[in-house]
């Protein structure tokens, strides 16, 4: 297989999970969107990575694992804790800084 | 390449592309959820035929193991797949898919002025990305990164239990209001 048609591939996914994050309204969905956009970028990574038959996208690619391993905790326990304030996990209603 | 290859990678991308619409356009949030794993799950096998296996399994523990399993225990404690949220932002929708169209656009102007030059990704054996040589490389080249990245872990855990603790207020009040049980009516 060539090696556009897996850039393709990681294009749509990212583009799917933008769309994800400006469409959607319930933070966990916009999460979820934002793991798609990860995974897009790993994709390419590991792409070029054999494409150059070069190990370093791979290792980058644990790196965006950790990362997004770190984002999702601290993310998520935000999560809990708006809900516990708000009742609510709408995005809209987090806007309790404007007064 | 022969026709049964050709069928694998259509399917596998057309499972992929799928789960990922099936995530997006899901009301519920824990049926999202399943389809992301799924997603990521179809996404490990397409690393595998990439010639990175060890991606692959880091991405079914860490991904589709450990993250999705944090998510679907966040919402079902949240109860937010019966949360009723206005979706979705009416204003953005046509922004948004006219952004979406562009740059999908964009990518397959790519794809046909490019097409005259392709050649076939030739796949590496097993040694290539083998653990050790990932190991190696990591050690060697990325030691910094490698020691940040356990800090940023280590620091997101710490973060997220001191984000849960209930707060300081919180407990005065518990510990009032125990006293208040113990000694009922005297202030002091």
């Amino acid at each position: 297989m060539p090696l556009v048609y897996f850039l393709a591939l990681s294009m749509i996914l990212f583009v799917l999970g933008a769309m994800g994050v400006i469409l959607r309204r319930n933070a966990l969905m916009i999460f979820m969107s934002l793991e798609l956009m990860f995974n897009a970028a790993n994709i390419a990574f590991v792409t070029f990575a054999t494409q150059y038959k070069l190990l370093n996208g791979q290792v980058f690619v644990f790196f965006v694992m950790a990362v997004a391993a770190a984002e999702v905790g601290i993310g998520l326990a935000l999560m809990v804790q708006i809900f516990r304030s708000k009742q609510s996990i709408d995005v809209d209603q987090m806007n309790s800084l404007k007064g | 390449m022969d026709t049964i290859g050709i069928i694998f990678y259509a399917g596998l991308t057309l499972a992929i592309i799928g789960t990922a619409l099936g995530m997006l356009f899901n009301r519920n949030a824990v049926y999202s959820a399943i389809f992301l794993v799924l997603n990521l799950t179809m996404v490990a096998v397409l690393y595998l035929t990439l010639g990175a296996p060890f991606i692959a399994m880091a991405q079914v523990t860490v991904y589709a193991g450990a993250i999705m399993v944090l998510f679907l225990f966040v919402i079902m404690l949240l109860g937010a797949e019966k949360l009723v949220v206005k979706e979705p932002l009416q204003g953005q929708r046509l922004i948004a898919i006219l952004l979406g169209v562009a740059i999908l656009a964009q990518a397959a102007a790519l794809i046909i002025t490019q097409l005259d030059n392709v050649s076939p990704l030739d796949i590496p054996g097993p040694e290539f990305a083998s653990p050790s040589a990932i190991g190696t490389v990591m050690f060697k080249n990325y030691s910094l990164p490698f020691l940040v990245i356990a800090f940023i872990l280590l620091t997101s855990a710490v973060g997220a239990v001191v984000l849960t603790r209930p707060g300081r207020s919180a407990l005065r009040k518990q510990a009032e209001e125990k006293k208040e049980l113990e000694h009922p009516g005297g202030g002091n």
